[in-house]
C-alpha cells in the first residue's frame, strides 16, 4: 500500500509562541492605558527600528543584497510624508501609505541601477545613492533646504485634537508598522517566493536551472522591502515632527544601528533581528549615559558576537535548543503513523 | 520531427575551440549516451542546449522552436532539465525544499500541486526516507540522487544528466540504472554524459562519441563500443 504524507510547517515551540504572542500584541494594544508616555514613545521608536531590522534581514540575510543605503528610503518616506501633508494637505497617517508607494515607483528604476554592482560595490552603491537622495532634498528649499523643517501645528492637530489621543494613534501606527512588516517578512517567507529566496541565496546556478526568473525575484524583493522601508521613514519623522536632510538620510541611524541589530540577534532568521532590537534598545536605555563609552562597547558587543557567535545570539539558541518561533521549513509526515 | 536537433553549434573561449561543430539529433523517447575524454567538451555540450552558456554559431532546435537565444530558466519551462556534474544542492534546504523548488518553478505549480509532485519524485528516487534531512547532510549517492530527483521534479521532456554514476559503488550504480530506467519508461528523453560505460550501456539506444569537441562516432552502442575511435580513447576497454 502506499503511504501518505502532509507536510507540516508549526512546530511545537511555534505554536506555544503563537499563543504567546497573541497575548502579548493585547497588552501592547493596551499600553496606553499602562505605560507612561515616556515609554510609549521608546515603543514607538522599538517598533519602527522592528520593522527596519526585519527589512534590512530580508534584503542581506535572505536575499544577499547587502544594502548600507536602506536610509535612503527612511529619508524618502520622511520627505514624503513631509511634503505631501505640507502641499497638499494629505492627512499624516494617509501620508504614511502614500510614503510607500512613493518608495516602491523610486526603488522601481534605482534597483537595476544598482543590481549592476556586485556584493561590496553594491553595498557601497546603495549608500552613494542615498548620499545623492540628501543632497536632492537640501535642495529642496520649499522643505527647508539644508536646515529642515517642521510639521506645521495645524496638520499636527488634525491626526486628533488632544495631545493624549495624537500620542495613541501614532503609538498603534508604529505598532501596526512594526509588527505588520514582521509579518509581512514572515508570509513573504512562506510564500513560493521565499522558497525561491532560498534556493538563490544557496546556489544561483541550480536555481536558474530549475526556472526560477533571479533577476525578477530580487526585483520584486528589493522594491517591497524599499516601500515598507519608506513607510517606516514616514512614520519616524512623524513620531519627531521635525526634519533634515542630515537626520533624514543618516547612515548611522538608520542603517549602522540596524545592521548591528541584525547581526547581533541573527541575520537570515527572523527571529534575529527582533532579539537584535531588543538587546540593542536595552543597551541603550541603561548604558547611553556613558557617552563615548557606550558606543564602544557596542562596538565591543558586535565584534565579540561576531568573533564567537556569527550567527548571532538567536543562531546560538536556536542551534542548542532547537527551537524556531517562525518556522519557514516544511517538513514530510507521514499519515500511517498516527 | 526529432524533440531535439542540434545544428553546427560552436562554442568558442578565446583561442580556445571548445565545441567544434557539432551536430546531432534526438527523437522521442530516445536515450542518447555522449562518451569521451576529459576535456572532450561533453558538459559544455549540455551547457549549451541548457542554456548556461550561449553558442557562439550553430543553433539548438527543441520541440521545433529555435531556442539558441533563451535563458536557462525559459528552456527549463520548455522541459529541458539536467542534473549537474558537481552536485549543487540547496545546502540550508531539507531534501524535499530542493526537490519542491524543481516542481514549483520548473513548471509554475502552485505550492499545493508542487508538494504532491516532490513527493512522488521522492518516491521514484528512493529519497523519502530522507526527506526531512538537510541536504548538506546527504552521502555522495544520495547529492546524485538529489539532483536526479530536482531535474525530474520539472517535469522534463528531455533531461540531461551528467556523470550521475561517476563515484558509485556497483550496487549503487544498478539502483541509478533501476530508476532511470523507470524515467525513461515514462516517455522522458534522455541524454547522459558518462564515464562508467557498462551504467550508460545499460540504458542507451545510441552513442555519440566527442574527442576535442568534435563528434567522432555515432551509432548502436555495440557498434561504436567496438569502434577503433573508441578504443583509442578507452584503452584496455576491450575484452
Amino acid at each position: 500500500m502506499k503511504p501518505d504524507f502532509t507536510i507540516e510547517r508549526a512546530t511545537r515551540a511555534s505554536r506555544i509562541a503563537g499563543l504567546l504572542s497573541l497575548v502579548l500584541i493585547v497588552a501592547l494594544i493596551a499600553a496606553p492605558w499602562w505605560a507612561g508616555r515616556a515609554n510609549m514613545r521608546l515603543l514607538g521608536e522599538v517598533y519602527a527600528f522592528l520593522a527596519l531590522a526585519s527589512l534590512w534581514n530580508l534584503l542581506a540575510g535572505f536575499t544577499g543584497l547587502v544594502s548600507v543605503g536602506q536610509q535612503a528610503f527612511v529619508g524618502l518616506g520622511g520627505y514624503a510624508l513631509f511634503a505631501a501633508a505640507i502641499f497638499y494637505g494629505v492627512p499624516p497617517l494617509l501620508a504614511i501609505v502614500l510614503a510607500g508607494f512613493v518608495g516602491a515607483i523610486v526603488a522601481l528604476p534605482l534597483a537595476p541601477i544598482l543590481f549592476r554592482l556586485q556584493g561590496a560595490y553594491f553595498a557601497i552603491g546603495t549608500w552613494v545613492a542615498a548620499e545623492v537622495f540628501r543632497l536632492v532634498f537640501a535642495q529642496v528649499s520649499a522643505l527647508g533646504g539644508g536646515s529642515g523643517t517642521s510639521l506645521p501645528a495645524h496638520i499636527v492637530t488634525d491626526i486628533a485634537s488632544t495631545r493624549d489621543a495624537r500620542e495613541m494613534v501614532i503609538y498603534w501606527s508604529a505598532m501596526a508598522l512594526g509588527l505588520g512588516a514582521i509579518g509581512v517578512v514572515y508570509a513573504i517567507l512562506r510564500s513560493r517566493a521565499g522558497l525561491a529566496l532560498t534556493a538563490i541565496r544557496d546556489s544561483e546556478v541550480a536555481s536558474e536551472s530549475l526556472g526560477i526568473d533571479i533577476a525578477r525575484t530580487k526585483l520584486v524583493l528589493y522594491v517591497v522591502t524599499a516601500a515598507l522601508t519608506t513607510m517606516t521613514g514616514a512614520l519616524i519623522f512623524l513620531q519627531k515632527l521635525r526634519i533634515s536632510p542630515d537626520a533624514a538620510f543618516s547612515v548611522n541611524d538608520w542603517t549602522a544601528y540596524v545592521i548591528f541589530m541584525v547581526v547581533i540577534g541573527g541575520i537570515g532568521t527572523i527571529e534575529g533581528p527582533i532579539l537584535g532590537t531588543l538587546i540593542f534598545f536595552a543597551l541603550r536605555e541603561t548604558l547611553s549615559d556613558l557617552g563615548t563609552i557606550y558606543l564602544m562597547l557596542l562596538g565591543a558587543v558586535a565584534i565579540l558576537v561576531m568573533l564567537k557567535a556569527p550567527k548571532g545570539l538567536w543562531g546560538l539558541f536556536s542551534a542548542a535548543t532547537g527551537i524556531t518561533l517562525f518556522p519557514l521549513r516544511r517538513r514530510v509526515v507521514s499519515t500511517d503513523a498516527h | 520531427m526529432p524533440l531535439l536537433s542540434l545544428e553546427g553549434l560552436v562554442k568558442r573561449y578565446g583561442a580556445l575551440l571548445v565545441t567544434d561543430h557539432v551536430s546531432l539529433t534526438l527523437d522521442h523517447g530516445e536515450a542518447l549516451g555522449i562518451l569521451g575524454p576529459n576535456g572532450a567538451g561533453k558538459t559544455t555540450l549540455f551547457n549549451l542546449i541548457a542554456g548556461t552558456a550561449a553558442a557562439s554559431a550553430g543553433r539548438v532546435i527543441f520541440k521545433d522552436r529555435d531556442i539558441s537565444a533563451l535563458p536557462t530558466r525559459t528552456r527549463c519551462h520548455l522541459g529541458i532539465s539536467r542534473s549537474f556534474q558537481v552536485p549543487h544542492p540547496f545546502l540550508g534546504m531539507t531534501t524535499f525544499e530542493n526537490v519542491l523548488v524543481g516542481a514549483a518553478f520548473g513548471r509554475g505549480l502552485s505550492e499545493r500541486q508542487a508538494s504532491a509532485r516532490a513527493l512522488e519524485v521522492l518516491e521514484l528516487t528512493g529519497l523519502m526516507r530522507k526527506a526531512n534531512a538537510l541536504a548538506g547532510a546527504l552521502t555522495l549517492l544520495e547529492r546524485k540522487r538529489l539532483e536526479l530527483a530536482r531535474a525530474l521534479a520539472t517535469q522534463p521532456t528531455l533531461l540531461l544528466l551528467d556523470e550521475i554514476a561517476g563515484g558509485l559503488t556497483e550496487a549503487e550504480c544498478h539502483e541509478l540504472i533501476a530508476t532511470i530506467k523507470i524515467v525513461r519508461a515514462q516517455g522522458v528523453s534522455i541524454i547522459w554524459i558518462e564515464h562508467v560505460v557498462n551504467a550508460l550501456l545499460a540504458v542507451v539506444d545510441r552513442i555519440v562519441v566527442l574527442d576535442f569537441g568534435r563528434k567522432i562516432a555515432e551509432g548502436e552502442p555495440a557498434a561504436i563500443m567496438a569502434s577503433p575511435e573508441v578504443t583509442s580513447i578507452y584503452m584496455g576497454l576491450e575484452a
